[in-house]
């Protein structure tokens, strides 16, 4: 029971994470077609820019300053970069993210280090919120949680509530139709590449320091966050947003249930021992495919449901 | 030739690709202020093709002139405000967004109403009223065709382009979209209105032109296209 509830806390914590890195991507694809292998990268270069920050100023401005910075170098590549190659197709523009993402990742190793930098939970927040069945509940998880929560809230009321937000939302089914009545659609797509970046960048801030900040952590995350988009399907920021949960709570249950399917046919009363045929592969735990699991779920939905969980478009 | 001083549109050889293939190739055609004008032609033969580039939604090459202003080379949105509105043939409403929010999203600017309020629209069709928290997406066709012709007359245009009003509607409902457009035309807003079939065209329009494989093939009122029974025969009867 304690492992089910301390599991479910930090399931919500990671899928929260991967809520604010794909809310962003999911935007972005829907909108614009564009698979940007470079967000990720921003994710990461949010870390370091907030470890950077925080070594001068401190943590707070750094949770500010950090999505800023990479809100308006996002704001810049679609401008300056993406809406040239996006004349060319859509292949150019995958390359050209995906070489971005190159770029990111040596500009940060050449700056920062080829290892991890001592980017730190803040003081005020390194302590222990409170203790369920014996185990603690770290205040700063609980933060994360907080700043996801806030983050949530705000797009769904920014793409409801405000005017920009619904010129959005209907871009994401008919952007010629957009265009054809009178609103700047390159303007648009500039302003949801930005604040995608931004949201990208925060989880950067928040989740550098939880996990570790170093030149890898982009490569290591990127592949989920694709898987969460996919998931949950293209147009649907709610698809999205219960795909980065399952896939928080799937990657956190997977580690502590230490079962195989050994173990699941030991329960009807066949014994696998090193004689049965298959055993290698029947005694695999399940924290060993852990990480995985994403990947076979992206796979068989893509054949079963290529639109994704709530997907309202094919492409 | 002499109208052409007095046009509010005039299109000179406009052409235009999808990929390799030639759509439209040299396009002539004007429309006054206030004038109800047609546009005919039997399915692939460019017309559809001609309102997105005139609306700047497929490259133009050649020339589109708007009160005296290129239109080439502008982006749909600035097209849009030079005063030229546009109702695609596929209607194209935003289906999560409600009938109100539709609406509001073909105002130019928040709150800045012309000729037409939100008013007008749930008084002439009291069924987008009734509905106007609704989805657009769970209108029926008929509903969705009124709404997008409202929501394109939300931002005022002084010309309207719409794109096969009638398709696919039943009589009673071609009898209301009849009604709009008289409507759109009492308020002094130029109509380009293209068809396929003569339904409403000739009841309204006060000129037609007749389109076959990428250019004009007929220009003239109701009357003469009524008298030409070969260009009916080769470029409109099925």
């Amino acid at each position: 029971m304690e492992v089910f509830v301390v599991s479910l806390l930090n399931g919500l914590v990671y899928g929260m994470l991967l809520f604010m890195l794909a809310s962003g991507l999911t935007l972005i694809f829907s909108m614009m077609g564009v698979l940007n292998f470079a967000h990720a990268s921003v994710y990461m270069l949010g870390a370091y820019f907030a470890y950077t920050i925080s070594l001068y100023l401190g943590f707070w401005p750094a949770l500010i300053l950090a999505p800023i910075l990479c809100g308006l170098l996002g704001a810049a590549i679609e401008m300056y970069g993406l809406r040239q190659v996006h004349r060319h197709g859509h292949i150019p523009e995958l390359l050209f993210t995906f070489g971005l993402a190159l770029i990111i990742e040596k500009v940060v190793q050449m700056t920062w280090g080829m290892v991890a930098v001592p980017y730190r939970i803040p003081d005020g927040l390194d302590f222990s919120l409170f203790t369920i069945y014996g185990t603690q509940f770290p205040a700063y998880r609980a933060f994360m949680l907080l700043i996801s929560a806030l983050m949530f809230a705000a797009i769904w009321l920014g793409l409801t509530r405000t005017r920009i937000g619904l010129i959005i939302q209907a871009s994401l089914t008919h952007p010629d139709m957009v265009g054809a009545l009178g609103h700047n659609v390159p303007r648009v797509f500039t302003i949801v590449f930005a604040a995608g970046t931004a949201l990208a960048g925060l989880a950067g801030v928040i989740g550098g320091n939880y996990r570790v900040t170093e030149p890898g952590m982009a490569f290591s995350m990127g592949p989920i966050v694709f898987v969460v988009v996919v998931f949950g399907g293209l147009g649907s920021l709610t698809g999205c947003f219960i795909a980065s949960i399952i896939m928080g709570l799937i990657q956190t249950f997977a580690v502590v249930l230490d079962y195989s399917l050994a173990d699941l046919l030991e329960l009807v009363g066949i014994v696998v021992t090193k004689a049965t045929p298959g055993a290698e592969f029947l005694t695999v735990s399940l924290p060993r495919i852990g990480a995985l699991l994403p990947f076979i779920l992206l796979v068989l939905i893509l054949v079963l449901r290529p639109r994704g969980l709530m997907g309202t478009r094919d492409t | 030739m002499a109208s052409e001083n007095t046009a509010m549109l005039t299109v000179r050889g406009l052409n235009a690709f999808y990929g390799k293939s030639h759509i439209l190739q040299g396009v002539d055609l004007s429309i006054s202020e206030g004038e109800i004008v047609s546009l005919l032609g039997r399915n692939g033969v460019g017309r559809s093709t001609t309102c997105k580039a005139i609306m700047g939604l497929v490259a133009p090459h050649g020339e589109v002139i708007f009160k005296g202003r290129a239109m080439v080379g502008l982006r749909p949105d600035q097209i849009a405000h030079a005063g030229i509105g546009y109702v695609p043939e596929d209607r194209q409403v935003f289906p999560s967004l409600s009938v109100r929010q539709n609406l509001e999203l073909g105002l130019k600017r928040a709150n800045t109403f012309g000729r037409w309020t939100l008013e007008d629209v749930y008084r002439l069709f009291p069924n987008l009223g009734e509905r106007r928290d609704n989805a657009a997406g769970v209108l029926s066709g008929g509903e969705q065709q009124m709404l997008a012709m409202c929501r394109t007359l939300m931002g005022d245009p002084d010309l309207i382009i719409i794109d096969e009003p009638t398709e696919g509607l039943a009589p009673k409902l071609v009898e209301q979209v009849g009604e709009l457009l008289d409507e759109i035309a009492r308020r002094g807003v130029a109509i380009l209105l293209v068809e396929q079939k003569l339904t409403i065209a000739l009841k309204i329009s006060k000129r037609l032109y007749v389109m076959g494989h990428g250019h004009i093939v007929f220009e003239g009122d109701p009357a003469s296209l009524a008298a030409d029974e070969t260009i009916r025969k080769e470029w409109l009867e099925v």
